[in-house]
């Protein structure tokens, strides 16, 4: 390479990555936007063209938007969960003075790299039928015969729960460990209350860090099928299993695409409003 | 001091929370009782011999170290190469570039995975390894460039400047001052995508074809049946595998940089 190619140079270098994600990502999903106005026949035959059909099934059956609604409700309880479970860990981590921080953190995210499947899997060892919560109760005489606590919503959401909190204990503790200790130290000596110096100023500090936290708990607990098909009944189906079953269980893929494009779309919107309201440059400081 | 006292108690708690179910796996995994539940018997290694033996897993182990490998080292190269651009550079349009590269994060796997899935079909191209492969290389390569370009940005620029001044051209700068720099971002980088690869399920069972498993969709068929010892086994080898790599990593790579320093 010459100097005269220096203006190319960095194209050249992008190119492998950018040509990846144009022909697997951005041309793929272009092309289902298309594919939703095709038709599925009886006969499995694809109609190519513009048929409205899969949208008006979509819009107009309530059975879809309930789903959709069920499953903006359950992402939105998992997120409080996990605002709630891990701010003060992540707390209690960044204030402490102790020298083990690192470690103490890592041990908390390390779930983070432990099988999503086995994490999920887990909770039947606890919450099944001959599982160890059932046997503590039956052993103590508490119950007579185990108790069926698996299969409802409250689990599936326990899994959700347990999946996504160290996304949200390594988001806010990134922002609360970036914060200027002598602004704490400031609040004190001014005369707040350790409590009104929290409310006034770290609080307000980690928001940025709570926010990214709870984007990414909400975007990955509605976009997901595997924890309700694990620890859910058959009530319990989400937004994504919908789609998982139009296209690997019916094979319709028209409506398939019709169904991932309205949750392309949902959560889409949901993250441009906190590219509005925060950025999206929060998340990629965990990666510092 | 009892209001701290009540946070760090709820911390200890939240600890519990995150390890206790975990631990179970790992405690039933050597249960030596026929059925993979409490109460316990004895300690025993039968359901890892058991493991061992079973065709169906040892397969699907094979099939998901292959494609974790393959994938890690795919969305490595690819991310060193745009994170050099993207860092080293100033280009038009820089912006849009990082949030296209970043996009596959931004995008629910799921509809990732239908979108691909049906445009390649539509090629026809039916589900296959390589389909597998594609998939899992476009949702690790984002988290590749974010952790190579986080540690990129920390290189001072100078060095590579004075490599240019004595005569070096822009290649032999790369390989003999900025890679060995970057070492511990590239292994990091790939095991992140290694790691991601191994333990996904949501992408991978829309694109692998039938009869193929990797290890979270054996599990997950598995599961369909009943929760036998031989799944919590599988659980332990699982968490072996994606925990202990990355903390090896962790320490070669802090070893890695530690002897440059």
């Amino acid at each position: 390479m010459g100097e005269t190619g220096a203006a190319a140079r960095p194209w050249i270098l992008l190119s492998p990555a950018l040509a990846t994600v144009a022909f697997l990502l951005v041309v793929p999903v272009l092309f289902i936007i298309v594919y939703s106005f095709w038709l599925r026949t009886a006969t499995g035959a694809e109609l190519p063209g513009f048929h409205l059909d899969n949208w008006q099934l979509v819009f107009g059956d309530p059975f879809y938007r309930d789903i959709l609604l069920g499953t903006l409700r359950i992402a939105a309880i998992t997120t409080l969960f996990c605002a709630l479970l891990g701010y003060v860990p992540a707390y209690v981590i960044a204030m402490s003075t102790t020298r083990h921080k690192t470690l103490l953190l890592l041990l908390l995210i390390l779930p983070f790299w432990i099988s999503y499947i086995i994490r999920t899997m887990s909770w039947i060892n606890i919450l099944g039928s001959s599982g160890a919560l059932n046997t503590v109760l039956v052993g103590l005489g508490i119950v007579p015969e185990p108790v069926q606590m698996l299969y409802n919503e409250a689990t599936v959401i326990l899994g959700l729960v347990h999946f996504l909190l160290p996304f949200m204990v390594l988001n806010v503790y990134v922002s609360l460990d970036a914060i200027d200790r002598n602004l704490l130290d400031a609040s004190r000596s001014l005369g707040a209350s350790s409590l009104q110096t929290f409310r006034e100023v770290t609080l307000p500090l980690s928001l940025p860090g709570l926010a990214a936290g709870g984007l990414l708990c909400f975007v990955l607990a509605a976009g997901t099928y595997i924890t309700p098909l694990v620890l859910g009944g058959p009530r319990q189906a989400m937004f994504a299993n919908l789609v998982f079953e139009a296209v690997i269980t019916q094979l319709n893929w028209p409506l398939g695409s019709a169904l991932s494009i309205v949750l392309l779309v949902v959560l889409g919107a949901v993250v441009m409003v906190y590219n509005r309201l925060v950025g999206l440059g929060q998340i990629a400081r965990s990666f510092g | 001091m009892t209001g701290w006292n009540f946070l760090r108690l709820y911390t200890v708690a939240v600890y519990l929370f995150m390890f206790l179910p975990v631990a179970v796996v790992v405690l039933l995994s050597f249960n030596s009782r026929q059925f993979g539940s409490f109460p316990m018997e004895g300690l025993s290694f039968r359901w890892f011999v058991e493991l061992w033996n079973n065709d169906a897993i040892v397969r699907a182990f094979r099939v998901s170290l292959l494609l974790a490998a393959l994938t890690a080292v795919i969305s490595t190269v690819l991310g060193i190469l745009a994170a050099l651009a993207l860092v080293r550079y100033r280009f038009p349009g820089k912006n849009t570039i990082t949030t296209l590269l970043i996009a596959p994060i931004l995008i629910p796997e799921v509809v990732l995975a239908v979108a691909l899935l049906l445009f390649l079909r539509w090629l026809d191209m039916p589900r296959s390894f390589l389909v597998l492969l594609l998939g899992h290389v476009i949702f690790t390569l984002p988290f590749v460039l974010l952790v190579v370009q986080a540690r990129l940005v920390a290189i001072r620029p100078e060095y590579e400047e004075a490599a240019r001044s004595l005569g070096a051209n822009p290649l032999q700068t790369f390989f003999a001052v900025t890679l060995p720099l970057l070492l511990p971002a590239v292994f990091a980088g790939m095991l992140f995508a290694f790691t991601m690869s191994f333990d996904d399920i949501t992408g991978t069972m829309f694109w692998k074809p039938g009869g193929v498993e990797t290890v979270p969709t054996q599990i997950f068929a598995m599961l369909r049946h009943s929760i036998s010892p031989e799944i919590n086994a599988l659980g332990t080898v699982m968490i072996v595998v994606t925990v202990a790599l990355p903390l090896i990593g962790m320490g070669v790579a802090r070893r890695l940089a530690a002897s440059r320093s």
